[in-house]
């Protein structure tokens, strides 16, 4: 299917292509539009003068610190801190959560010990736990990782374990019956099938990693991170410092999405068909 | 082996976990190898719930942290659900607000609140315009996704029938877009809340659950902390399963519209 429109693009005539470039014109342009108005509107208060300067700074200024703070290496060493975070927390628990919930989902018996623990701990927002863990583990990166990890692990647990109770019964029979031993069962069948929940599972997982991350890079007082640089230019009433540091943000995070889940997901599940590329 | 007999063993087998885990935890606290400021004793802490609940000043704590999630949601709903329902019925609408939508979306909503606490000072303002951000944009995807998944056949026969635009928006879009807008609903109550308590710990006002379990960081209240730990939990449990649970029981499960929803 993939193939047959790349051809059609192709071998299309001169028109039809330059009428796509066209459209593909549009698209970006009216992509863009919305962000034009609401930027000439916060230029426009700005300008004004309705609220302090300093507290409210021109688009300018946030461009002029945002390259200011690029060049001079201070952004890319706080965006790569609080990227190997996330890395390492999602890591710890994008392994424990896919481990505990296959067995959870395997094993009657895992069932019945983890589900009342996970069960409980769940509900609690991540950050409650912060500074319980903070007592416990101290300021710092263990702290804040661990805290990522442990956050994030729930969802990937819960998606995992619903994945492989989810595996149609018809598929372990037939399996079994065409002579498949316990190994062959899990790595052909069970996972493939459960794969599908065990990516939202992650995805979820990751989103709520990320969204706990720059809180607890507040709070745990770590040298360097998004989230700790955020938090320190308040001090100095650096609105512009922070706008920079939001908007780098907002990148990684659109970037988190568009970049790793989406080319995962066309790598497996949609090229498997389980489900169909929206 | 019949059904009931493995449900009962179930049953035992998570209370013996929950029994085995509890005292595994009382024999680390009493052992004295930790610091016991660090990891009070199970009693130790049902006495400084029990004491706190007494007192009044948990329930005081845990009223503020409810009102303001309560008004930052509702403010929540009253934008996004009007927003959603525009931005799937009328398309210009949908090309402004979209592209917005999704840029803003992947922003923490913990990001913002050094900037927030700038511009609107520290306390309740600052915490629940965080729980207003961090609520809408679960709430106005679904309701907007529910909008445009309503059956267009549906719409079709009750045009056909005579239903005017009021009627059409009332008696079909609505209803048929209800089991997202309440899925909606549902996922971003579990935002609001985790965002409530976390901006309570960094916006620190001076009444709130998430406040208290800082608070009581600086004096190594662990006790404290846990106390209000299972406080935060029991309340998001109460939301989370009987208002939203009977909410859905009321509307789509009732009309039967959940099997749709979920397949």
């Amino acid at each position: 299917m993939q193939d047959a429109v790349n051809t059609i693009a192709v071998t299309g005539t001169d028109g039809r292509s330059t009428r796509r470039a066209a459209d593909h014109l549009r698209a970006i342009l009216r992509n863009i539009f919305p962000f034009l108005v609401v930027g000439l509107l916060w230029e426009i208060v700005a300008r004004l003068g309705v609220f302090p300067p300093r507290l409210f700074p021109t688009l300018e200024e946030v461009a002029a610190s945002f390259v200011r703070l690029t060049v001079s290496g201070i952004l890319p060493h706080h965006a790569i801190e609080t990227v190997i975070r996330l890395l390492s927390g999602f890591a710890l628990a994008a392994i424990a959560g896919t481990v505990i919930g296959i067995l959870m989902g395997r094993s009657r018996r895992a069932e019945d010990i983890m589900l009342p623990l996970v069960s409980i701990c769940a509900p609690i927002p991540g950050l409650a736990y912060a500074p319980l863990f903070l007592l416990w583990f101290g300021l710092g990166n263990v702290s804040a990782v661990l805290l990522v990890g442990f956050v994030s692990a729930f969802p990937v647990i819960f998606n995992s374990w619903t994945g492989v109770k989810a595996v149609k019964e018809i598929w372990l029979r037939s399996a079994v019956a065409l002579g498949a031993d316990d190994r062959r069962l899990f790595t052909h069948v069970i996972l493939p099938g459960a794969l599908p929940y065990i990516l939202t599972g992650l995805r979820l997982g990751l989103a709520q990693a990320w969204r706990i991350l720059v809180a607890v890079e507040m709070l745990a007082a770590v040298p360097w991170g998004l989230g700790w640089l955020i938090f320190g230019a308040r001090e100095f009433l650096n609105t512009d410092v922070m706008l920079a540091g939001i908007a780098v943000i907002a990148l990684i995070g659109i970037a988190l999405e568009k970049l790793v889940f989406q080319k995962i997901e066309d790598y497996t599940v949609v090229r498997w068909g389980m489900v169909t590329a929206s | 082996m019949s059904e009931t007999t493995t449900t009962t063993r179930s049953y035992i087998r998570s209370a013996l976990t929950l029994i085995v885990v509890a005292a595994l935890y009382e024999a680390a606290a009493r052992s004295g190898y930790f610091a016991a400021a660090l990891m009070p004793t199970l009693p130790a802490i049902a006495k400084t719930l029990f004491a706190g609940i007494a007192d009044g000043s948990l329930i005081e704590h845990a009223a503020f942290t409810l009102g303001r999630v309560l008004a930052g949601f509702v403010l929540a709903v009253i934008v996004s659900i009007p927003l959603g329902i525009l931005m799937a019925r009328f398309k210009p609408v949908e090309n402004f607000c979209l592209p917005l939508v999704s840029a803003l979306m992947p922003i923490p909503s913990f990001a913002l609140v050094p900037l927030f606490m700038l511009w609107f000072g520290i306390g309740d303002l600052t915490t629940v315009l965080i729980v207003f951000y961090a609520a809408t944009f679960p709430l106005l995807f679904n309701t907007w996704s529910g909008v445009r998944a309503v059956n267009p056949l549906w719409l079709r026969a009750a045009g056909s029938m005579g239903a005017d635009e009021g009627r059409l928006f009332w008696k079909v879009i609505i209803p048929g877009a209800s089991p997202f807008i309440i899925t909606g609903m549902r996922q971003s109550f579990l935002r609001a809340w985790i965002a409530v308590v976390g901006a309570e710990m960094i916006a620190a006002s001076d009444w709130g659950l998430g406040w208290v379990i800082f608070d009581a960081k600086e004096f190594l209240n662990a006790d404290v902390m846990l106390a209000s730990l299972i406080v935060i939990g029991a309340i998001g449990y109460v939301f989370e399963r009987l208002v939203f649970g009977s909410i859905e029981k009321a509307t789509v499960l009732r009309w039967g519209m959940m099997r749709a929803a979920k397949g």
